[in-house]
């Protein structure tokens, strides 16, 4: 794990403003921010742990907890909201069996919540792996879960 | 390429991608917008490359993939030139038929025309499609010209001009004067003349100064700054370098949210295309003005697009904003005089150069000039970005571009401003687009969020929306903002849930004026918005709630049931095989089913999967 950090910290010159930048890089690559990256940056930038964890758990993009294989991320923007984002999120977590936030046990799913992902006039929108889902209904939710096997 | 070192150098490179056009290839532009993306333009652009390779056309046919043109809706969307044919809709089985019959043979296909919905009309070409016709498209109009991942499509239509126009004919001041004078405002969401901020920076003592793109979009239901920053990221970069001239800086950020990741990516290689060009780095265009630009991405933090937040972010801090007895223009980032601008402001720039602070003024209201992209979104026909002249009035906005209600629905509101905004009712809706219009009818401009709700939208659940939104995204540093959201949340928790009380109206009123009065920065002391505008303008539905325990919309979970309408079920089986609970009993064929109420967790599966409209709610 060690040299894929540094790897990252040296892409960024060590630069305190690139932070969020890094701990992006971090989680893009392990998927999760693991405790013992979030010492080496500490260490390796002289920042304190304690502010390497208070930006870690500020910005809604991290995670501190491994996450599945596949993360869905379900919009709750206005215009997915104004139009049942709130029933396709719950079928997903009946469908799962798993709350917003929390990964199936079989770490193949995990699901979170966006605020907006700028597909507005798509509404409701469900992001898996990066590919985008638009005009879903609570009905048509387990056919797109079901093509993650 | 080479470096561009004087104005002469740029002209020639100019004219030598002219002349390298001239030919006039047939071209297939296929949209790549996230909206498109949504609807599988992904696989329309692969099956054009396969398709192209197949007929052995790859001399003859250019394929280009470009930003939004808004018609979302539609989408996905490709475009053939020379002729401007539009397709909307197109499925991947389409496109050997398009490439066969339109591109080589210049015969239209035309079931992939865009029919008007009511009229039943086809139409052609973008411009005469009712959609775009009263739009006013300077910002967005060459999105579908542009591959945004090419600056040689930029410079085609005349890109950069107004950066070279700046540094060789204009004095800093000048540039800044022209700004002012053209009355833009700040399009993110305040409104602060652009123009002066300008001055103000540019005055601020200290070295060095900064200047800052912001594109962290966190307004939910607004996408324009993600359209722009895809589509046409050099219009953003050219007005940013502008403005670093006018101000003296030279070192900026373009700050983009990590929800965006093509924005990003385009960005970032539209910087390194500008650099290696000579649009950024030391000595711009031989002009002796240096100038360097770095990518910064967000964290998810709705509070990062607030200036301060925005700047301790880009410190590597928690985004935290800081109260403003000095303002970031005299003390920002790193402590250094700070100019902070949103992306569509900046894209407007280049415009005010090349054709004057006069020709901009012209366009627009006495005191808000020129265009507003708006993302109308919700319960309309024609959902999409639309970019139209201030002091348009928001029910041409909805009826006459957006093609009115969605399945003949009764208009209810709309709301603009996002969590900072309001809900116009129908009574309101002659009120012209205009910064302090907007802001008397106790909504605001916003970014340009445009929600059209219709009566099956829930006010109360709205309002109760943007509060759970906000009560996520307090940052948490002042007490107003994180407890009092909070405790107006519960409130509205209670109205939904049947357990409001006579006084809870008022008890809202008393938090939302101390939000208001003591909040540390704007998204506190406008959190209380889009409660305080439902209550006034629907207050009778908060009444419903809380005096006969109905919610009006059908919305609240509480407060509704579902039920069959006996006379459309047909027992068709299609609820009974979706619902989650088994609540839904099957009679025999013809028969209706039988819902039963006390197994019913009123997730409304059976409503959505139902083809005859069976299901209702009372």
């Amino acid at each position: 794990m060690d040299k894929k950090v540094t790897a990252i910290i040296d892409k960024y010159d060590a630069d305190r403003g690139q932070l969020i930048s890094m701990l992006q890089d971090i989680q893009a690559e392990f998927h999760y921010l693991p405790r013992e990256a979030l010492i080496q940056v500490s260490e390796t930038m002289g920042i304190p742990l304690s502010k390497v964890y208070s930006v870690a758990t500020f910005f809604k993009a991290f995670s501190l907890k491994p996450r599945g294989r596949h993360l869905i991320n379900v919009c709750l923007g206005t215009a997915c909201h104004v139009r049942g984002a709130s029933k396709v999120l719950e079928q997903i977590e009946r469908s799962l069996d798993i709350s917003r936030g929390e990964t199936t046990n079989d770490f193949k799913f995990t699901l979170e919540t966006v605020n907006c992902m700028g597909c507005c006039a798509l509404g409701p929108v469900v992001n898996i792996d990066g590919e985008y889902f638009g005009q879903i209904s609570a009905g048509k939710v387990d056919s797109i879960l079901n093509k993650y096997s | 390429m080479e470096k561009i070192k004087s104005l002469q150098d740029l002209e020639a490179f100019r004219n030598s991608i002219a002349e390298k056009r001239k030919v006039g290839k047939p071209c297939i532009a296929i949209c790549s917008g996230a909206g498109c993306l949504a609807l599988g333009a992904r696989g329309i652009i692969n099956a054009t490359i396969k398709e192209i390779e197949r007929q052995k056309l790859k001399a003859k046919v250019d394929i280009k993939t470009t930003g939004c043109p808004g018609f979302c809706e539609q989408g996905p969307l490709v475009i053939i030139y020379p002729q401007n044919i539009l397709y909307t809709h197109v499925k991947v089985k389409d496109v050997a038929e398009i490439i066969s019959k339109t591109v080589i043979n210049g015969e239209i296909v035309d079931r992939l025309l865009y029919t008007d919905p009511t009229t039943g009309e086809k139409f052609i070409h973008e411009s005469e499609i009712p959609f775009y016709k009263k739009q006013r498209r300077l910002l967005l109009g060459n999105n579908s010209n542009i591959d945004p991942n090419n600056i040689e499509d930029y410079l085609a239509l005349g890109g950069y001009s107004a950066l070279a126009k700046a540094l060789f004919e204009m004095t800093p001041e000048q540039v800044t004067e022209e700004v002012k004078r053209s009355g833009l405002r700040g399009r993110g969401g305040g409104g602060f003349p652009a123009g002066r901020k300008w001055e103000s920076c540019h005055n601020a003592p200290g070295e060095p100064k900064y200047v800052i793109a912001n594109c962290d979009e966190g307004d939910p239901g607004a996408f324009m700054d993600r359209a722009l920053t895809e589509g046409n990221p050099h219009s953003v970069l050219e007005g940013l370098i502008i403005a670093a001239y006018a101000i003296g800086s030279h070192e900026g950020y373009i700050y983009v949210r990590n929800e965006y990741p093509v924005a990003v990516e385009n960005a970032t290689i539209a910087i390194k295309q500008a650099e290696k060009l000579g649009f950024l780095g030391k000595d711009i265009l031989g002009s002796g003005f240096d100038f360097t630009v770095r990518i910064n991405r967000g964290g998810g933090a709705f509070v990062c697009g607030e200036s301060t937040a925005l700047m301790a972010s880009l410190e590597g801090k928690i985004g935290e904003p800081r109260a403003k007895y000095i303002h970031t223009v005299e003390r920002g980032l790193w402590d250094k005089p700070s100019n902070l601008n949103n992306v569509e402001t900046l894209a407007n720039v280049p415009l005010i150069i090349n054709k004057g602070a006069d020709w901009f003024n012209g366009i627009g209201t006495e005191g808000s000039k020129g265009t507003k992209i708006f993302s109308l979104v919700g319960k309309v026909n024609n959902t999409g970005l639309v970019e139209v002249p201030m002091g348009i009035t928001l029910r041409e906005v909805i009826y006459d571009v957006g093609g009115g209600i969605k399945d003949g629905k009764k208009f209810k509101g709309v709301q603009t401003g996002g969590p900072s905004g309001g809900v116009i009712p129908e009574s309101m809706l002659d009120i012209p687009v205009d910064f302090d219009e907007l802001t008397k009818a106790g909504s605001m401009m916003g970014s340009g969020a445009m929600i059209v709700m219709d009566e099956d939208t829930c006010m109360v659940d709205t309002a109760k929306y943007f509060l759970t939104f906000l009560e996520e995204e307090s940052c948490g540093k002042c007490v107003p903002c994180r407890e009092g959201i909070k405790r107006m949340r519960q409130i509205l928790d209670d109205i939904t849930e049947g357990k409001g009380k006579e006084k809870d109206i008022e008890l809202l009123e008393r938090i939302s004026a101390t939000l208001k009065d003591t909040a540390l920065c704007a998204l506190g002391t406008t959190a209380a918005n889009p409660v305080l505008s439902t209550l006034r303008y629907f207050k009778d539905e908060y009444e419903a709630h809380i005096k006969q325990k109905r919610c009006p919309a059908g919305v609240c979970k509480a407060l509704i049931q579902y039920y069959i309408i006996d006379e459309k079920c047909v027992g068709c089986r299609l609820c009974e095989k979706a619902c989650p609970v088994e609540a839904i009993t099957f009679m025999g064929k013809k028969k209706p089913v039988i819902l039963d109420q006390s197994k019913c967790i009123k997730c409304g599966i059976c409503k959505d999967v139902c083809k005859l409209g069976a299901v209702g709610v009372k």
